[in-house]
């Protein structure tokens, strides 16, 4: 029994034919959320905290809601959750506040997967500050190869900072391990959750991560939201990068105190209503549950790989422990632009090229890939119609097949 | 109207794509120039040595492409082959588009005047 129906997603409703698969760059986004955030314009569109009327007191305490929805979600504490405006977001203020702690000589420690996201910050601060950049590799199997971690990450590392998931080949990444081996050496840590936090369950106790973020359109939320979640006393800190409003105990026209963390990090007026629809999505997939997610995309994965296998080459681990319902391939002789061109002849939405992973594709050797990612919204049928798109472009570049 | 790919992948382009016209180094050459999509990666090298009176006496491309950049760039080159620079600057995007003879959207168009991005930068370098 499916515990979700795809006339909970107005865009297949407006658009029946619809086969998308590419839920890895932005998750359709159901009615609840969007009558949730509806509800917010038409009901109380007001702005949050001082407001001493009722309708403010609602906003704000729907705002607040929503953060300890957030806080719930990934079992930490509300004080805990930053609002910002994505992943790229959480992740460009921690390599600005954490400039500081770097010296000439120390190094900062990523994977191969990374996407730009999780590359360009650290890759500017470590030209800025003369430090050195490693990467942990991948085995032959584009797994993560954990006794490469242990070889980079050593007294020097100030920063481990790694993908919860790789959004370009699927392949999972055993944080745990990877942050035990960073807390040995005393460096920060970080997770890139963006990819990861549709898919898995994320305790960051367990994880025992300094910090982690995510961004709200890839968990069938609105785009403009995102989240960072800071360990409490890494968080007390840490100096805001912007100050302004919403932000001061206390100011002056020479001086002014900065109010805890998260207010203190979130200066000017939130995208309240994002925020809103932000909660209302996660309360989305806590109904579901991950349980169903994990069988849904494992059920999904296995028949995709045997599928898929036949007409291209996957590029993504083997193992389904390993990997996650994205799929990248390519086409002999057939480049991924043209691939995805004829595929969205036919509705059937993918992404093609580097997929924000530049470096990642040149260390394989690729020009790009396509890449076909799945949602909770995917169904088999989409596969066979993928799969019959893929035999009509090999068809029209005259591949044998 | 929606683009047929029946319209777009045509057997001339994918012949060009396929047996590319003019592909490779230029060695020696003038000028050369790279330029690149950040949307879909593709990646192409312009090679030119010039003869008398500006004329471009050869001409070659390099890189990595869709059919669509890929095919723009041969018809290109063989295009502006023997031709001034003058004339080759002032081609324009509706000529190249032109010269495909296929419909382009939005999402293509910059594929298909990839070429001819490149083929301007080298130009200009030559003094």
């Amino acid at each position: 029994m499916s515990l979700i129906s795809r006339q909970q997603f107005p865009i297949f409703r407006n658009h029946p034919n619809l086969v998308y698969l590419d839920t890895a760059a932005s998750a359709l986004v159901p009615d609840s959320v969007i009558a949730k955030m509806n509800e917010y314009y038409e009901e109380y569109s007001v702005n949050i905290h001082r407001g001493l009327y009722d309708l403010s007191i609602r906003a704000s305490r729907e705002y607040d809601a929503a953060r300890g929805t957030v806080a719930d979600f990934i079992h930490a504490k509300p004080e805990e959750i930053v609002f910002t405006s994505g992943a790229t977001h959480g992740l460009n203020f921690l390599a600005s506040v954490l400039a500081d702690t770097m010296s000439e000589g120390d190094n900062i420690v990523l994977t191969r997967l990374e996407h730009h996201a999780n590359l360009l910050p650290w890759q500017r601060l470590a030209k800025q500050k003369k430090t050195e950049l490693r990467f942990i590799e991948l085995t032959n199997d584009y797994s993560l190869d954990c006794d490469s971690a242990q070889k980079l990450i050593d007294e020097r590392t100030k920063i481990v900072s790694v993908t919860m998931m790789s959004n370009a080949l699927g392949t999972v990444v055993p944080v745990e391990k990877i942050v035990a081996m960073a807390k040995q050496v005393g460096a920060t840590t970080i997770i890139d959750a963006a990819q990861g936090v549709a898919h898995r369950a994320i305790d960051v106790k367990n994880i025992d991560c300094d910090f982690l973020v995510f961004s709200g359109h890839k968990i069938y939320g609105p785009t403009g939201v995102g989240v960072l979640y800071g360990r409490r006393e890494m968080l007390a800190s840490l100096e805001p990068f912007f100050v302004g409003g919403d932000m001061v105990r206390i100011a002056s026209y020479t001086d002014a105190a900065w109010t805890d963390a998260p207010q203190k990090f979130e200066a000017g007026t939130p995208p309240i209503a994002e925020v809103i629809g932000l909660g209302a999505a996660i309360l989305f997939m806590q109904t579901i549950g991950f349980e169903y997610i994990q069988q849904q995309e494992h059920d999904l994965c296995v028949y995709a790989k045997n599928i898929l296998e036949k007409e291209v080459t996957l590029i993504g681990p083997k193992e389904h422990i390993n990997r996650s319902g994205v799929f990248s391939f390519v086409i002999d002789g057939i480049h991924p632009h043209d691939v995805a061109d004829i595929l969205g002849s036919k509705h059937i939405a993918v992404r093609a090229g580097h997929h924000c992973a530049m470096p990642l594709m040149e260390h394989l050797g690729l020009v790009g890939t396509a890449r076909a990612s799945f949602g909770v919204y995917t169904t088999k049928e989409d596969i066979d119609r993928l799969a019959e798109g893929i035999q009509e472009v090999k068809r029209i570049f005259r591949c044998a097949l | 109207m929606a683009i047929l790919s029946a319209d777009v992948y045509k057997e001339m382009i994918l012949d060009l794509y396929k047996n590319p016209l003019h592909r490779g180094v230029l060695d020696p050459c003038d000028v050369w120039h790279r330029d690149g999509s950040m949307f879909c990666g593709d990646d192409i090298t312009i090679f030119i040595r010039f003869g008398k009176g500006k004329i471009i006496e050869d001409i070659s491309h390099s890189g990595h492409g869709c059919a669509i950049s890929q095919a723009a760039v041969s018809l290109l080159t063989e295009h502006v082959k023997k031709k001034t620079k003058d004339d080759a600057l002032h081609i324009t995007n509706e000529q190249m588009v032109a010269m495909l003879g296929i419909p382009i959207s939005p999402a293509r168009m910059g594929c298909a005047l990839l070429g001819l991005k490149a083929l301007r930068g080298a130009l200009e370098k030559e003094t």
